[in-house]
């Protein structure tokens, strides 16, 4: 089996996440050692989900904590 | 710890959810795209997990039963924030339909972490995660921001382990479709020299 570039993006993700069968991981490291588009598409993917990641990305305002344990405490109070 | 707060011990409820209170305010603020919605949201939540403690059942794990219940109150303010028509609830969308194509390039630098200080970089992360269509936010939000496993994330949605690694896969190539040309602008045209960020081909 060999197989091209449509069927490497198709498995990105499941790639990235380490969700391929064995087979199917050796046919893409085989194509992406000599597919210069597939590897850029697989780097920069990833690079990106790593990104998002990052806790500073999405910021919690600030005294959100310690709003919402007050409010618990309130209604906490009222059963 | 359940148990105890059941029993009357109703301050451990603190303890309880202090490990959920960030991933609430992230899920709520990646559906409601407002902050103070998000925060009071949250609140409410917090409270129904309170008051509905006793139904959990300890058939799924605590936190996805939370986040699901954080999520219906997500909904919930979706459908009373009546006067912003242009966010529907549900959306329209046909999932065998759209383009998933990647960005096609030839070579790609890595963007290490340290390059997050910089608060436009985040932004454009941030922005193209809440440009996404609901469903596909949705799964980038909590698998790829939260980190939650497969599992997880679907339970939290009601969907299928399937189904969420589909979305999944759409939403990390249409995050690359769109942020390629963004973070390559990022390296400085001139000189040839990077900014703030040092890669493998550098
Ligand atoms: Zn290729």
């Amino acid at each position: 089996m060999k197989i091209d570039c449509k069927h490497v993006w198709h498995h990105i993700s499941a790639y990235i996440d380490g969700d391929v069968d064995a087979l199917l991981r050796a046919e893409i490291d085989r194509h992406l050692e000599h597919c210069e588009i597939c590897s850029a598409i697989l780097d920069s993917t990833r690079n990106i989900v790593v990104l998002v990641a990052d806790g500073r990305i999405f910021e919690i305002p600030t005294g959100y904590s310690e709003r919402l344990h007050e409010r618990l405490d309130a209604a906490m109070a009222e059963g | 710890m359940i148990g105890r707060i059941l029993a009357g011990e109703k301050q451990l409820f603190h303890d309880l959810i202090r490990p959920l209170e960030r991933a609430v305010f992230v899920m709520l603020f990646s559906l409601l795209r407002s902050e103070t919605d998000a925060e009071d949201a949250a609140q409410e939540a917090f409270i129904k997990i309170y008051r509905n403690l006793s139904s959990f059942r300890g058939e799924a794990k605590f936190s996805t039963w939370a986040l699901s219940i954080a999520r219906n109150e997500g909904l919930a303010w979706l459908r009373k924030r009546s006067a912003r028509p242009e966010e529907p609830i549900e959306p329209v969308l046909d999932e065998g339909s759209g383009d998933f194509t990647p960005a096609l390039l030839t070579d790609w630098r890595e963007i290490p972490a340290e390059a997050l200080e910089r608060s436009e970089l985040r932004e454009c992360l941030r922005q193209a995660i809440l440009k996404l269509p609901p469903i596909y936010r949705d799964v980038v939000q909590l698998r790829d921001v939260q980190e939650l496993d497969i599992q997880e994330a679907a339970g939290v949605l009601g969907i299928s382990p399937g189904a969420v690694k589909v979305r999944l896969h759409r939403a990390r190539v249409m995050l690359q479709k769109e942020l390629v040309p963004i973070l390559k602008a990022y390296v400085s045209p001139a000189k040839g020299k990077m900014r703030f960020w040092f890669g493998r081909r550098v």
